[in-house]
């Protein structure tokens, strides 16, 4: 009888084992799901270069050697560096601009207030394939083609609109009363912004910069055309180890890690404010 | 009325600015000027940004679909000669072309597209909504899942997809151990165009369930606690309790992400180039995808690229704003 204690006597928020047993089981194949493609990368990569042919031989063969041809014989450290630069920047400049423009629409009226909003929804719209060429065109005149100026300007495009309306949301969540305070204690409106909002705000600022970093440290298609290889970011840089001539999916495997690993950290960083930053920005549309 | 002149910056933050006489025109720039010249130096850098990096090249591809450009006529230089530009005006001939069905892939294609959407939202949003209504509940190592769920997120997707290629491979693939231990039969993920339609989509969905699942999280959790237990009161089933508290409570989270994940999913370039390359037949490209590869592959045909993009701009313009015109009357 105690075991299967029955149903009106249970107290809130308990479960039966069963119904226990099934919330986990789900959670963990779904963790699983969620987890086996980038473990398998790991595991592939501590294999001799040739491991993806025989996963089975993995484990008798474990050793470094992907990671040693990739970090000291490759273009990797170069593109790594590159590609550092171009995120970071990328994010700096991201926050800052949609965190202003964000608070702007947030707490200002002003013509032109209602289109900004549009326009920053429109923009999530604009296929890439249009923009590629013109904007290709467009970097050449301006002497930004194959720079690092160029390719952060152009991921701030893409990042910014979307930060920027997750920030309005955001900002519009903080009491306005603190922007009177401030106002009162004689700060102009961009020091209400600067001192008082922006370090209220960092659970949303947290889930813009992660948003803006994996941006820039994972886009493929602009990296690719604009940058010549001395420039290259490492998205683009890490196609030339799966050429079609020669497929060198070992190298391949190692770099992805050491990819995987900077977005991770940042990741890890940021996923405590990651829930509340989102919604608060998702709820106001 | 004469606050309008002074030079009170606050006074952007009042509500709308009131009607009065209309004066002069160069007195009312200057007196808005005057009104509202902090919100905009606050907006000004991304006007610009956005102004000249995606509104000058979208003005330049509207122009582009509207002539018959391609890498032939377009303007070049061989070395020290430079070779101007040949092409010119057709008008509206390019829509014409994929409108009217003639080009022949613009329909199929569309199809294909309408399909990928619908099924990678619709089966992503579910599954977010089911995870994230599990971590919502007190559970053990509560934290551990949810770092484990948002994985696919925190991988650059390029990496991801990658992972899978590598999982998928019909030789040497794991995918296919996996599934052949379960009892389903191997497939050549990567070969025939209805399994390669099969593996995008479920790509997709591994790549896009985190992003549903911490917005429909943290949609949950704002709704209040009362409101559950006034339902239990009355007796509601968890069913009920399901349709009637929390499908209502998570609206605002829900047309949001609903909403952006449809203009992603439409969009979506980097899983299917990635995932198949030129390993395809065609069938699988969506409208970005055909686009892109129009723009960039044999004899680059820049005006059916452009009109191809500003048809899919066209569509998603139309899209969102009927989206949100039927959500209006419900929200308010």
């Amino acid at each position: 009888m105690t075991a299967t204690t029955p149903l009106k006597y249970r107290g809130r928020g308990e479960r039966s084992r069963g119904a226990s047993l099934a919330l986990h089981g789900t959670l963990i194949v779904a963790s699983v799901i969620a987890v086996f493609p980038v473990l398998w990368i790991l595991f592939i990569s501590l294999g001799p270069s040739s491991a993806w042919q025989q996963p089975h031989e993995v484990l008798h063969h474990l050793g470094l050697s992907n990671y040693r041809f990739v970090l000291l014989h490759s273009d990797f450290p170069k593109w790594f560096r590159n590609s550092l630069i171009v995120a970071g920047a990328t994010t700096v400049l991201g926050v800052l601009v949609s965190a202003s423009a964000g608070y702007a629409i947030s707490r200002m009226r002003f013509p032109g207030h209602r289109t900004l909003m549009w326009t920053f929804l429109v923009t999530q719209m604009f296929p890439m394939a249009v923009l590629i060429v013109p904007l290709y065109n467009l970097l050449a005149q301006l002497d930004l083609i194959d720079t690092y100026l160029g390719l952060i300007l152009v991921y701030c495009t893409i990042a910014v609109p979307f930060c920027a309306w997750m920030l309005k949301g955001y900002f519009d969540t903080i009491p306005r009363d603190i922007d009177e305070a401030g106002r009162v204690d004689g700060l102009t409106p961009f020091g209400t912004f600067w001192r008082l909002i922006v370090p209220l705000a960092r659970p949303g600022l947290a889930v813009t910069a992660f948003y803006s970093f994996l941006t820039a440290w994972g886009e493929v298609a602009y990296a690719a055309q604009f940058m010549s290889s001395d420039h290259s970011t490492l998205a683009a840089g890490i196609r030339t180890f799966a050429s079609d001539q020669r497929a060198d999916w070992g190298s391949m495997t190692a770099a992805s890690v050491l990819i995987a690993i900077p977005a991770s950290l940042v990741f890890l960083l940021v996923q405590r404010h990651l829930v509340t930053g989102l919604t608060a920005g998702g709820t106001k549309g | 009325m004469t606050t309008a002149t002074m030079d009170d910056p606050a006074a952007g933050t009042a509500a709308r600015p009131p009607r009065e006489p209309r004066p002069g025109l160069m007195t009312s720039i200057r007196r808005s000027w005057d009104r509202y010249w902090y919100a905009w130096a606050m907006i000004a850098p991304v006007v610009i940004v956005l102004a000249v990096l995606v509104f000058y090249p979208l003005g330049y591809g509207a122009y582009l679909s509207l002539t018959n450009a391609n890498e032939t006529n377009v303007a070049k230089d061989i070395g020290p000669v430079h070779i101007g530009a040949t092409y010119h005006w057709v008008g509206l001939h390019n829509y014409w072309q994929v409108l009217s069905g003639r080009d022949g892939d613009f329909y199929p294609r569309l199809e294909w597209t309408l399909v990928w959407t619908v099924a990678c939202v619709a089966i992503t949003y579910s599954i977010g909504l089911g995870m994230a209504m599990l971590l919502n509940r007190k559970v053990k190592f509560r934290l551990f899942y949810r770092l484990c769920l948002i994985m696919p997120w925190a991988v650059p997707a390029f990496i991801g997809v990658f992972a899978w290629r590598l999982m998928l491979n019909s030789q040497y693939g794991v995918f296919n151990d996996i599934i052949t231990s379960v009892g389903l039969p191997a497939q050549d993920w990567l070969g025939s165009p209805l399994s390669q339609k099969i593996a995008v989509i479920m790509v997709n969905i591994w790549v896009g369930v985190p992003f549903m699942m911490v917005a429909l999280l943290g949609g949950l959790q704002s709704i209040p606690g009362e409101l559950y237990e006034a339902a239990e009161m009355d007796g509601a089933s968890p069913r009920q309790r399901f349709w009637n508290v929390t499908v209502p409570g998570l609206r605002p989270v829900t047309s949001t992400v609903v909403l952006l994940s449809t203009v992603w999913t439409f969009n979506m370039f980097a899983i299917i180039y990635l995932l198949l390359g030129n390993n395809t037949t065609g069938d699988t490209d969506i409208l970005v995808t055909y686009a892109y590869e129009k723009a960039f592959t044999g004899v680059s045909d820049y005006s059916a690229a452009a009109t191809y993009g500003i048809v899919i701009l066209l569509i998603l313009v139309a899209f969102s704003t009927f989206y949100r015109r039927q959500l209006k009357p419900e929200q308010a």
